[in-house]
């Protein structure tokens, strides 16, 4: 029979465990409001003020005058003003800008007098909706913007379809194949959520389990606790990586274009450091479910952060800082640099690095924790 | 202070946690070679005591040798000849019986790790058996295994932590000979229970309550600091004369056993003069000589009143 007092007085312990722990209670209002701010503000896929580097040989009002265009626009910022064609290559393949605007010498000349001159817009295309929308208005803006200065004598030259041709060149993702941004993605996203969640899990069991007490008796050192733990989960990323390496080759085609070698030794870092977070984790949490809740805590803003699911340009000033300190977002574009771009090691320096020191920081911290992990 | 003679020569050990003083000042001398028995009812902080004693906490106060090991700096070296049975089984689960042990041996840096396996399961006599989950033994094997996977790096002292809890009377009885055999070899046992049948297998004593030392030495030694007298009373209506009795002035415990019952005190003529009125038949009375359990109450009992008197229980 069921009865209704024991009932109640189940539902009130509830609550009362309810309240005493912590960290379910921060979980509970803590993931609504962390989507509601991440799907609400910083979800916009729409990116404005995109980086943009100009390689203008020609100082004409007629250039001066589309530039301006493009920065009225609001998806465009003119970032660098450069002069060489191997610049622009670079400052692409590093992710420092997203397009290059590139005016040749003649351009104004060739403008006035009608012969429909070209000019060049190059786009880093790795993420297809990162640049959609800029690219539709930037269309706009060579139709019309050179209208005014072809008043009067000129009028007659403001024909369809414009006076001067824009050409798009895509870089690196020429037919704008999402998969080809999503899988790599994914590869970081599908490390972050199991090396994490993995070696929280392991550390916490010993200590729910009490073989932890007995390990720390003995001479073994927290250094060699830790790193013994994360050795074997440095095989099992590998393993994750060629999975998917796989798939993406074999399934949706996805170029790579770049060295292997580079890009397990930067999965190596990649997964150290999220061990390193694992570990961390485990020293803070005081069983199974709450290391479980934390790893959460940390793979939701890396998710959503790091420019995986959305375009790291689109996202708000502030989530941009968020996702700068999240070693997911460098991984990315680590990854995406290697396969898509070609990038060799000092193009991928400027986003290791990061990696390293946020693995190192997190490596520190787990071990000054880890002693103390009994009292 | 550092005596070759004392495996464990430690004064002043005092651990707190939050407000919370769990061992207070604490002085414990083991001899060499002998079996020490650390008494004391839950919560009073043995355990934490074994942990100072090993390294795995660090004391607040207090400084000692543990075998002639400094144990607030030198735990690396303590830890290297100490083997600790904790209070929990505490292999792992997941791992089979010979795997846990090699894994044991090998933290201790064995250097032929194969054989002293081989060796720790042939004394086990588990020889065919090394394959099995250890998760899956029973209680009284897992013990055994516990305690092997302790002396697998010949310690100089074992701590062990209730090492017999939940285990049945003959593999309890074969445990304690196996201690022995061990100590007559030289090794130094110190050992918490909450059996008097183990606290009489001791060559001497400690007991501790809310983290102070009542009493230690000898049984008899224990037995007298408590200063108990002691009625045995049997006969019909002990129910009765129990509920009786209970809490009279003079009369500090009234304890049932089956078909008889202790009534004790820790002033002879007081408690001779409450029992006056009720010593008469139908029931035979009897004065006996006060046993450990008696004398432990007896001891919880004032280190009770001694606290209740002070605010908070914070010593
Ligand atoms: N890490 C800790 N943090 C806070 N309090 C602790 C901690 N470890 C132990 N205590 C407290 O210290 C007290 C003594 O615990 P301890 O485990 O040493 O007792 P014990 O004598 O071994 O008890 P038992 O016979 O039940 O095993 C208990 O009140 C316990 O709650
Ligand atoms: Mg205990």
């Amino acid at each position: 029979m069921f009865n209704f007092a024991r009932f109640t007085a189940i539902i009130r312990k509830e609550f009362i465990q309810m309240r005493r722990d912590r960290l379910t209670f921060a979980m509970m209002f803590g993931i609504p409001i962390i989507q509601l701010i991440l799907f609400g503000f910083a979800i916009n896929t729409d990116p404005k003020n995109l980086p943009v580097a100009v390689l203008a040989a020609d100082n004409s009002p007629f250039a001066r005058r589309f530039l301006h265009a493009m920065e009225n626009s609001g998806y465009f910022t003119i970032t660098e003003q450069i002069t060489s064609e191997a610049e622009a290559r670079r400052l692409l393949a590093r992710g420092e800008v997203q397009f290059v605007v590139n005016i040749p010498a003649d351009f104004s000349r060739r403008l006035v007098r009608g012969e429909h001159p070209a000019f060049l817009l190059q786009a880093d295309a790795t993420d297809p909706s990162a640049v959609s929308t800029a690219i539709q208005v930037i269309n706009e803006i060579a139709r019309t913007a050179f209208d005014r200065d072809l008043a009067g004598p000129l009028q007659n030259l403001t024909s369809r379809p414009g006076p001067a041709e824009l050409r798009i060149h895509l870089e690196y993702n020429p037919d704008r194949i999402t998969q080809y941004n999503i899988v790599p993605g994914l590869m970081g996203v599908v490390l972050t959520m199991t090396m994490v969640v993995i070696t929280a899990l392991a550390v916490t069991r010993e200590r729910e389990r009490g073989t932890m007490e007995s390990l720390l008796a003995t001479p073994a050192i927290p250094l060699e606790v830790m790193t013994g733990k994360i050795v074997p989960y440095i095989v099992v990323g590998f393993v994750q990586v060629t999975v998917i390496l796989l798939a993406a080759k074999a399934l949706f085609h996805v170029p790579m274009v770049g060295s292997l070698p580079l890009l397990y030794l930067a999965a190596l870092c990649f997964i150290a450091a999220t061990l390193a977070v694992g570990i961390t984790i485990s020293t803070l949490s005081r069983n199974q479910l709450q290391a479980m809740q934390m790893s959460f805590f940390f793979f939701l803003p890396s998710l959503l952060l790091s420019g995986f699911m959305f375009p790291f340009r689109g996202m708000p000033e502030w989530a941009q800082v968020i996702g700068e300190a999240l070693p997911l977002t460098h991984f990315l574009r680590v990854l995406r640099g290697i396969l898509l771009k070609g990038n060799g090691f000092l193009d991928i320096w400027p986003d290791l690095w990061p990696i390293l020191v946020f693995g190192v920081v997190m490596m520190a911290l787990g071990a000054m924790r880890y002693r103390r992990t009994l009292d | 202070m550092t005596n070759d003679r004392f495996a464990i020569d430690v004064e002043g050990i005092t651990k707190t946690f939050g407000d919370k003083t769990v061992v207070n000042g604490l002085a414990m001398q083991v001899r060499r070679g002998e079996i020490y028995g650390f008494l004391g009812p839950n919560g009073s902080g043995k355990t934490t005591f074994l942990r100072l004693l090993c390294g795995l906490l660090k004391a607040d106060a207090g400084s000692g040798t543990c075998l002639g090991f400094d144990i607030l700096t030198e735990s690396a070296a303590i830890k290297r000849r100490v083997g600790y049975m904790t209070q929990r089984f505490s292999l792992y689960d997941d791992l089979s019986i010979a795997e846990n042990l090699r894994f044991v041996a090998d933290i201790y840096e064995l250097p032929e790790a194969r054989k002293a396996v081989g060796e720790t399961l042939r004394s086990l006599g588990l020889e065919g058996r090394g394959g099995q989950l250890a998760g899956e033994l029973s209680g009284g094997w897992k013990q055994r295994l516990a305690l092997a996977a302790c002396l697998i790096h010949r310690p100089e002292l074992l701590l062990l932590d209730e090492p017999t809890a939940g285990v049945d009377p003959k593999a309890r009885r074969d445990f304690w000979e196996e201690i022995h055999r061990l100590a007559a070899e030289g090794l130094t046992v110190l050992v918490t229970t909450h059996y008097m049948d183990e606290a009489e297998r001791c060559h001497r004593l400690a007991y501790i309550a809310y983290g102070t030392l009542l009493a230690k030495g000898t049984m008899n030694d224990v037995l007298a600091s408590a200063g108990l007298t002691t009625w045995e009373v049997s006969g019909p209506e002990l129910n009765e004369l129990a509920r009786i009795l209970q809490g009279l002035p003079g009369i500090d415990q009234v304890t049932a056993f089956g078909s008889k019952i202790h009534i004790s005190g820790r002033n002879e003529s007081a408690l001779d003069l409450a029992l006056g009125p009720f010593r008469q038949a139908p029931q035979i009375w009897q004065k006996i000589p006060p046993g450990l359990e008696d004398a432990f109450i007896g001891l919880m009992q004032t280190a009770n009143d001694n606290f209740s008197t002070e605010p908070a229980g914070n010593a």
